[in-house]
């Protein structure tokens, strides 16, 4: 057995490589460059800048928006998943492809074509018009960006959602019925506690794409709704100021993991209330 | 219930598939605008043909999607194996979150924290270009190799550990163990998370926007320079043919698994 158990070390070694020379060192090059100035020489100074007036504002919109969409998406995704996960078995295979089919078309074709959709001269306006009504400005507003987050992230929440619903237990939702629940009261005491867990992954996933998307912000917002995305884009591909993208992605990263444990906590105290 | 429930699905589809559904019509326009109808065309496909720099950005996604899902499978189905069979519980803890960060992080932290590394160390070997296919490569193997771990871990960890055990014993060595006994047991995981891994690197566009280099172009790199003026029509009609490709390959693939379903029955 002392073969395989060396052969069994060897396996997971050029992960384990992998692992620290591309996941761990870059992170670690992130907060080296947050830290010190163009000369290397160590520094808060871009960690300071990012907590300026000018991007706090820009923090807290794209706080802001990303809760808004992540919102909304739950709003639509949950009785979507509900609905979906009713359906006949075969149904269910075809609406699950019929949800995943849009993402396997590239993001950025897809978000531009909402350009056409919302522009002033637009699908929606010429149809508005047509019908005698005054045209809607939509594009670059805040609404229109909002618009492409629940688009391009709603399968990212329905998907979960739906996972954890098929495989509630019927006979549950039956019992409670039996026992004198409304199907109000089934929703809110049976399968919404049942279903927490992929509320949890789908927020997460609808969250984090949208806070830190910079795209959706240039083209649908028209270059006015800058988010935290678009500045890092910014100081790396235009402003060429590693540092202070360094720092604005650092704070970028704890802000999420600070979310992602306030999800959890809701998560397991709700976890907590089912067992 | 029934009925509401159905307008509901109908009416999120209309949202999920509006814009889709406009790049479609416009791919067969007249003119060159997307967003005023003129007639209906088949100049775009034929433009596209001619369009020898898109094809020279396909081919390259294409490359790059197989070479990186198919490093990324290897090296994630053997770690995937070893991580399993790890006695040091915390060494795997600790190894499992550090591969799941990918994940978790923004994409664009992601990229630009490879950035920063790859410029880092080109600045120490004084390279001209820093930033070239191998980076993008490196990226998208790293981005890839926690789906591939994900998809496989699962599997093994419904192995009966005993079985390579059992082959030793009637005279594998281990290697012969592994690829006569463990892999084709597994290879279901790992055929799906080479799949995921290949669509992922086709469809990327944030990681690779910051590790390419020059004189490399990917697919969705392309789009967004053309975005950033005007999208011709001729990009519409390429995306219209990956959506039926991909659409006539879910078909494909639900009606083979739904033939195999039904084939034990049949018994």
């Amino acid at each position: 057995m002392k073969q395989r158990s060396l052969l069994q070390k060897c396996l997971a070694a050029p992960h384990m490589v992998w692992t620290v020379l591309f996941i761990i060192a870059p992170l670690l090059f992130v907060a080296y460059y947050a830290f010190t100035d163009s000369e290397g020489a160590f520094t808060f100074d871009n960690i300071l800048k990012s907590l300026e007036a000018d991007y706090m504002v820009i923090f807290f919109r794209s706080i802001s928006l990303a809760i808004i969409a992540t919102f909304i998406c739950l709003i639509i995704a949950y009785p979507m998943a509900y609905a979906i996960s009713r359906a006949k078995p075969s149904a269910q295979k075809i609406i699950i492809m019929l949800v995943m089919l849009p993402m396997w078309m590239n993001f950025l074709i897809r978000t531009y074509s909402w350009m056409s959709i919302l522009e002033d001269t637009g699908f929606i306006n010429q149809l508005l018009i047509k019908l005698g009504l005054e045209p809607v400005h939509m594009i670059n507003t805040s609404g229109a960006v909002v618009l492409g987050m629940v688009y391009n992230f709603l399968p990212y929440m329905i998907l979960p959602i739906y996972t954890v619903m098929v495989k509630i237990d019927r006979r549950l939702v039956e019992a409670a019925h039996d026992l004198g629940c409304n199907s109000f009261g089934v929703m809110t005491k049976v399968i919404f506690p049942l279903s927490i867990s992929g509320v949890v992954s789908g927020v997460t996933m609808v969250f984090v794409p949208s806070i830190s998307t910079f795209y959706i912000s240039q083209k649908l917002g028209g270059g006015n709704f800058d988010l935290i995305g678009d500045t890092i884009e910014r100081q790396f591909q235009t402003a060429y100021n590693y540092n202070l993208g360094a720092a604005i992605s650092l704070i970028l990263m704890v802000l999420i993991i600070i979310s992602m444990a306030i999800m959890n906590k809701f998560s397991d105290e709700d976890g907590g209330m089912v067992v | 219930m029934k009925t509401m429930s159905r307008l509901y699905t109908t009416l999120i589809f209309v949202f999920l598939y509006a814009p889709i559904g406009i790049l479609v019509l416009f791919s067969f326009n007249v003119s060159n605008s997307t967003g005023v109808f003129m007639g209906f065309s088949l100049d775009w496909y034929k433009e596209l043909f001619r369009d020898s720099a898109t094809l020279a950005a396909l081919k390259n996604t294409l490359i790059l999607a197989v070479t990186s899902s198919v490093i990324a499978t290897v090296i994630g189905t053997a770690a995937a194996v070893g991580i399993d069979r790890m006695k040091n519980q915390y060494v795997k803890g600790a190894l499992i979150s550090a591969t799941n960060i990918p994940m978790m992080n923004p994409d664009i932290v992601t990229g630009i924290s490879m950035m920063l590394l790859f410029v880092f160390v080109g600045g120490l070997l004084k390279l001209d270009n820093n930033l070239s296919f191998a980076t993008l490569l490196i990226a998208h193997i790293t981005f890839n190799l926690p789906y591939v771990i994900l998809s496989v871990l699962p599997k093994i960890r419904q192995l009966d550990s005993q079985l390579p055990e059992a082959a030793m014993d009637l005279g594998c060595t281990p290697m012969k163990a592994f690829f006569k006994v463990e892999l084709p047991a597994i290879m279901p995981g790992v055929l799906s998370g080479l799949i995921m891994a290949f669509t992922l690197s086709l469809d990327d566009f944030v990681i690779s926007y910051f590790t390419i280099g020059s004189g490399f172009e990917t697919l969705p790199i392309r789009i967004y320079s053309m975005t950033k003026k005007r999208v011709t029509p001729d990009m519409y009609a390429l995306s219209t043919l990956i959506f039926i490709a991909v659409l006539l390959l879910l078909i494909l693939s639900n009606v083979i698994s739904a033939k195999a379903e039904k084939k034990p029955k049949k018994k």
